[in-house]
């Protein structure tokens, strides 16, 4: 899901990152998306405000939680800037979102072609129990079909399994799970696709040199994650975690059902989010009420929000405590939250909430929001070009067709977020459009194409 | 070169890579329906026939190409609509992107993914092993389908330019004129592996596409000048 993300920290939120996994037993949780419509009308009004005003207030938090309360009033009054305000600065957090996402693809693609492991079949997961090396086609069909009923139902379990955790406060259970899961990821998949990638090149490494390189990073993933870290090494993190994850799901789901599942849970990521009684829907509006940032879910953040005393820009963007680079500053503010649950791994980005007002003038609270992407979006993204590039036999031109649909699908769905300005399910336009492409490239262009290359014409 | 261009003047403006996204995206569509007609074309006929093969292939083509240059057209549309209620929705009234950018950009998206398609499989066999022309083909194919796919990505971002100038002026000639273009280089390509036929006249066509695109452009002769001597 992508949504909009005030600054509805509360107070006693830590100022700074902080990130939660999810267990990895539990089934993918489908994206959610939630609209803190409110509170960011608020947000962006004081944006606004500061934006035009001669004088600018640092208060930005300050007048973010308190404009939540007066938000209906202004809001009427500043609709439109703050329309202005989205689609301006839209552009930016479409591609905070498509570098992610590229690098991700990327990762998955290139593993995919390059280590043969992940492209043997070795078993299947015990969410998909039905074979699909039966002779008819049409058992084939019918066991993807069942394997998909029951990797749905097992997800749409989980998921309310989660919301009713998140309605009856059990934060304590949540974050065990979430770190059970992180760790699982970060260390077990680490050590598997170390070593496949390391038998594919014919490297030789010792086991202790094995166990500290991978016992650093899982440690310093778990840091970065659950607790403060830089930015960019916490999407780094989230990218690789998200990647390792498609990889899983590539190599254990049978051909069709993949295929299957893929739509099935874009089917159903559009009901929960936005259907009233959708789990998803719930989750959002609870976390609304209790003015929480979204809980936990697994997202990535493309932006964080830090105060003037803290860290350190990493930006261009997020400029100094000066005015003059207020305006810099100001192009991130919109928050784009996107919460996309992610099958069993999903982080959580959420940046840390601005407490303290700050009275001075001259320091400036600058929050850069981005947009927020659920992990789970970028798995069945990386699970769709990865399929795509394993199977696939027009190889690369059935990828790349796959690859730019999917970034038109997401570009689409960030507008309909800015038009909208509510959580939106990021998964349903560009897993229908990356598969309408890849089945319509696999079949229909690559004989053309291939007819083309053997004449070498050119079209 | 064409990923330099893109390194150099593209990647700089989230906007501009949207623009080139959804260009790529375009011309995949166009490409799709194209190689539907065509599938559906050989599906429909003897396949054994050799020259009916052919003659699809070449009727293929043309209708791929004259599909692109429609869609070409659609996305010109789109674009207009879309920097309208950006202009529209900013501040200062002034658009954040011109429409020769815009044009450049769009040119680019549909270069690259096309030459993209050309080349891609080429190059991952490429890197297998194997020898260029065992079979009594042409030793040159690799050096050949790179120059070709490079001279074609070129080409379609001058017609992207010139195909949006004209668009925006209503010069329907100069929309003409482009497609002519492309319908003739797709037709050279017929005479490969005769390289003489095909090369040369794109190469040419790519400067006087070159240069046309540069004159509407705002360039000059002077400018030219002045910016190869460097002087300021």
């Amino acid at each position: 899901m992508i949504t909009f993300m005030n600054n509805s920290d509360s107070e006693e939120e830590p100022c700074n990152e902080r990130t939660s996994l999810m267990s990895a037993e539990s089934p993918p949780v489908p994206s959610y998306q939630d609209g803190l419509q409110t509170a960011e009308a608020g947000e962006a009004q004081a944006h606004r405000k500061r934006r035009t005003g001669s004088s600018r207030s640092p208060n930005n938090i300050a007048d973010g939680d308190m404009s939540d309360s007066g938000v209906p009033v202004r809001e009427s009054a500043l609709e439109n800037e703050e329309e202005e305000l989205t689609l301006k600065y839209g552009a930016k957090h479409v591609i905070m979102l498509f570098v992610p996402v590229t690098l991700c693809m990327i990762v998955v693609v290139a593993t995919i072609k390059s280590v043969r492991f992940y492209t043997e079949k070795n078993g299947q997961l015990i969410y998909t129990p039905f074979s699909e090396d039966t002779p008819s086609v049409g058992q084939r069909l019918l066991n993807s079909v069942l394997n998909t009923i029951i990797m749905i139902s097992v997800i749409v379990v989980m998921t309310v399994f989660l919301v009713v955790l998140y309605k009856y406060r059990c934060y304590k259970f949540i974050h065990g799970w979430l770190i059970l899961s992180s760790l699982m990821l970060l260390f077990l998949f680490t050590y598997i696709y170390l070593g496949e990638v390391l038998k594919t090149y014919n490297v030789a490494m010792d086991y202790p040199t094995l166990f500290l390189v991978i016992w650093n990073f899982g440690a310093v993933g778990m840091i970065c994650i659950h607790w403060k870290g830089p930015l960019q090494l916490q999407q780094a993190y989230l990218i690789m975690i998200s990647a390792l994850m498609a990889l899983v799901f590539i190599k254990y789901l049978p051909e069709w059902s993949a295929w299957v599942i893929l739509g099935a849970i874009s089917i159903y990521d559009l009901m929960a989010v936005l259907c009233p009684k959708g789990p998803l829907r719930m989750l959002v509006e609870t976390a609304q009420e209790r003015n929480e940032p979204i809980f936990p879910a697994l997202i990535y953040s493309s932006a964080m929000m830090w105060t003037v005393g803290m860290a350190k820009p990493d930006t261009a963007a997020r400029g100094g405590a000066s005015q003059q680079t207020w305006d810099a500053a100001e192009d991130g503010r919109e928050n784009h939250r996107s919460p996309l649950h992610a099958d069993s791994q999903m982080s959580e980005t959420r940046s840390p909430g601005p407490t303290r007002p700050i009275t001075s003038f001259e320091e400036l609270e600058e929050e850069e929001r981005g947009v927020k992407l659920g992990l789970g979006d970028f798995i069945f993204y990386s699970v769709l070009v990865g399929k795509a590039a394993a199977t696939a036999s027009g190889d690369w031109n059935t990828t790349l067709a796959c690859f730019v649909a999917i970034l038109i699908g997401l570009c689409l769905t960030l507008l309909l977020l800015a038009v909208f300005k509510k959580a939106l399910p990021a998964l349903p336009i560009s897993i229908t459009f990356g598969l309408v492409f890849y089945f319509s490239t696999d079949n229909l262009v690559r004989p053309f194409m291939d007819t083309l290359a053997s004449h070498q014409l050119y079209i | 070169p064409a990923l330099g261009l893109f390194l150099f003047t593209i990647a700089r403006d989230p906007l501009r890579i949207i623009i080139l996204i959804a260009g790529a995206f375009f011309w995949l569509v166009s490409l799709l329906l194209s190689s539907l007609i065509w599938f559906i074309a050989v599906k429909a006929s003897d396949s054994q026939d050799e020259p009916l093969q052919k003659g699809l292939l070449i009727f293929g083509i043309m209708f791929s190409v004259l599909l692109q240059e429609a869609f070409r057209f659609l996305y010109y549309k789109l674009l207009r609509k879309a920097i309208e209620g950006l202009v529209a929705l900013s501040e200062d009234s002034c658009s954040p992107i011109s429409i020769q950018q815009t044009a450049y950009v769009a040119g680019m998206g549909f270069g690259l993914m096309s030459g993209a398609f050309s080349m891609i499989n080429l190059l991952a066999d490429a890197l297998g092993p194997g020898t260029v022309g065992i079979h009594g083909d042409s030793q040159l194919y690799f050096l050949t389908s790179a120059f070709m796919t490079m001279v074609l990505i070129f080409l379609h971002t001058f017609w992207g330019i010139l195909f949006f100038h004209g668009c925006e002026h209503r010069r329907w000639w100069e929309i003409t004129a482009v497609i002519i273009m492309h319908l003739a280089v797709s037709g050279s390509t017929f005479c490969n592996p005769l390289y003489m036929g095909s090369l040369v006249p794109s190469y040419l066509l790519m400067a006087t596409a070159a240069t046309w695109a540069y004159l509407l452009s705002g360039g000059s002769a002077q400018n030219l000048r002045r910016f190869l001597l460097c002087k300021s």
